[in-house]
């Protein structure tokens, strides 16, 4: 084939625009990339600074005093999301299997509509929710009004993974059941949600880094206490809302604390999202 | 019946056998009626006891989100009530924010809330882009997932991590280089003058921009592995460089999604609270330059609300909170419907 020099001359040009577009995304993705290498490297550098045994087993002192942790609130940060997980996670992994098992209702699309647009809503706005349905009329600012602010926003999250999850079982696997006289509902919990349980267990636990990690509707939910929280019904301490009140004050004392709670917490976090995906290996879809 | 059924399925286009494909949709739609319609038909006559309450459990639990996605909208318009009541819409355009005098106006923050988010999509955007075709176009597999995960572990860092490394290592930064670099050479723009402040409007948008960027890119990338194989395909049999492919077969194919995935990253944007009240200085003012403090809705929220002087200062905070909502909600339910519109056509276009 013949091709003339002016020809040739544009293709070398089309190969060089593609060539450095191609370079252009890959700059992107290496642009995109480095604030997670800055602020992982300052946490570690600058938290395990201020990080020793007695940041876990101590309270918090008073300024000026030097020393002293985040005990409780490491074990408030648990506690809270324990019982999200409790309220939450079984409301959404049964919301799940109703989407799931009435797949083209009209009622369930709008309540899958409802979920995803759930996952849009501010989570300060839940806690403005929160506190006025359960803590101004009744608990006050409690252990129990900050894991319900942390369940709703996990409910629509394992709703979607859940049904996501329950949908990649083979339909052959629920017809081979039925087949065999096996009630409709056992059919679903013996057969179905089990051969899902991995993955369903996989958006659970990305929801639970999810809330750990959540400071906004904890602000005046849990409010946040200079002590051992001991009953549902007192407010509680929680590593973000801790790591927020020390990083805005002025004292050196506090901002070196704030360094060392933001580390234990992504560690937290983390090691969650790390665990969970190394476990799953980009099989499992899930709902963000 | 069933073998009708995939009979039907295996032809490529139904048009060429109407009889055979008529056939095909009458048994479907019989096995559909069996399979949601008349369910009394599975357990030989009627339905048990255990089926039902389990269908009425599940249900139940279904409908919690329905109500909570109800009771947020209607509690946020009742405690707003005191402020909706005494300053109408005058509350959205006045920006007179004076809890000791109780006025209130949402002015400032609706202001710093779209200026914020606009500008880190302006920053987010164009790399979600970059990154997004990185990974579905250019990646080899292998690195394509690797570096995936690596994106997706930028979403999962709290947000009060991010906060406290832009109020001490990224605003100081910003401030000393990038601030003094854009008053050099855009310094005529009325946006790049002025005093230096380390917390800012700059410093939110920037860090709002990095934690937006994964959620944009990550659609983007699915929007993008969506386009069919068969239309990179037939651009390159046309002779079309890398580049020319991604133009012509990924990127129109893509456009839904892409503004679909720009919508749901700018509802994160304006919902972001934690690390942007750390960041962005609370000034409920309204300013030109990007390096002077600001406020947004949720920033003055998460200041304010529990030391909220009077029940009208609440009802005034909770409206803003409403504001966010509606803003929430409207960008969502657009988001949502862009992004299924592409991601959903890959099941009907054949594998």
């Amino acid at each position: 084939m013949l091709i003339n020099p002016a020809q040739q001359r544009h293709n070398l040009y089309r190969n060089l625009k593609s060539k450095f577009m191609v370079g252009l995304t890959i700059a992107a993705t290496i642009v995109a990339l480095v604030p997670l290498f800055l602020v992982l490297g300052y946490l570690l550098s600058k938290g395990a600074a201020s990080i020793n045994w007695e940041f876990f087993t101590r309270m918090p002192t008073p300024v000026g005093q030097g020393g002293g942790g985040m005990a409780n609130a490491i074990v408030g940060t648990f506690e809270l999301v324990g019982i999200a997980t409790v309220i939450g996670v079984p409301i959404g992994v049964g919301a799940g299997i109703y989407l799931a098992e009435n797949r083209g209702g009209q009622l369930a699309q709008a309540i899958r509509f409802a979920a995803d647009v759930m996952m849009g809503i501010p989570s300060i706005v839940i806690g403005i929710f929160v506190y006025a349905i359960f803590v101004k009329p009744f608990y006050g600012f409690s252990t129990l009004s900050g894991s319900i602010a942390l369940a709703i926003i996990m409910i629509p999250l394992v709703t979607r993974t859940a049904e996501e999850m329950i949908l990649l079982v083979p339909h052959e696997l629920r017809e081979a059941a039925l087949a065999l006289g096996v009630p409709h509902w056992r059919t679903t919990i013996s057969v179905v949600v089990r051969t899902a349980i991995s993955g369903i267990a996989t958006g659970v636990i990305l929801a639970v880094a999810r809330v750990a990690g959540e400071t906004a509707p904890l602000l005046f939910t849990a409010f946040g206490n200079r002590f051992w929280s001991t009953s549902l019904f007192q407010p509680i301490s929680s590593l973000t809302v801790q790591v927020y009140t020390y990083a805005i004050s002025p004292f050196a004392d506090w901002q070196r604390q704030a360094w060392a709670g933001a580390l234990v917490l992504t560690a937290i976090v983390l090691a969650m999202e790390l665990g969970v995906r190394w476990v799953t290996r980009g099989t499992a879809r899930v709902a963000r | 019946m069933v073998v009708a059924v995939a009979i039907h399925r295996s032809i490529p286009s139904p048009k060429d056998r109407p009889r055979l494909a008529e056939l095909a949709n009458t048994v479907t739609e019989q096995v559909a009626a069996t399979r949601t319609g008349t369910r009394r038909a599975r357990g030989f006559g009627v339905r048990s006891i255990g089926d039902r309450v389990f269908n009425l459990t599940t249900l139940m639990l279904a409908l919690v989100i329905l109500t909570l996605l109800f009771g947020v909208t209607v509690d946020l318009i009742v405690n707003a009530m005191p402020s909706i009541k005494a300053f109408g819409l005058h509350f959205l355009v006045s920006t007179d924010w004076d809890p000791s005098n109780d006025q209130y106006g949402a002015l400032p923050f609706i202001y710093g809330t779209a200026v914020s988010s606009m500008l880190a999509l302006l920053i987010a955007v164009p790399l979600a882009l970059g990154v997004a075709l990185c990974l579905s176009e250019m990646a080899p597999t292998w690195l394509s997932h690797k570096l995936g995960f690596l994106v997706e572990l930028l979403a999962a860092i709290p947000s009060v991590v991010y906060g406290l490394w832009g109020v001490f290592i990224m605003g100081p930064w910003l401030r000393d280089h990038a601030d003094p670099a854009l008053a050099k050479y855009l310094g005529f723009l009325p946006f790049f003058q002025g005093p230096r402040i380390s917390v800012s409007m700059l410093s939110a948008a920037v860090v709002l921009a990095i934690m937006v960027l994964p959620y944009i890119s990550a659609v983007c990338t699915d929007v993008f592995r969506a386009v069919p194989q068969t239309q990179r395909e037939a651009a390159y049999a046309l002779g079309a460089t890398r580049w020319e492919m991604v133009r012509m077969a990924v990127l129109p194919f893509g456009v839904s999604g892409v503004i679909g995935a720009v919508i749901l990253g700018l509802g994160r944007a304006l919902g972001e609270t934690i690390a942007v009240a750390m960041v962005i200085g609370n000034r409920p003012e309204i300013s030109a330059s990007v390096f002077l403090p600001s406020s947004t809705l949720a920033s003055v929220i998460a200041n304010e609300f529990v030391e909220a002087t009077s029940d009208l200062n609440l009802a005034a905070l909770v409206e803003l909170g409403l504001v966010l909502l509606v803003l929430g909600l409207i960008l969502n339910i657009a988001a949502r419907t862009l992004v299924y519109s592409t991601t959903q056509r890959r099941f009907s276009k054949g594998n």
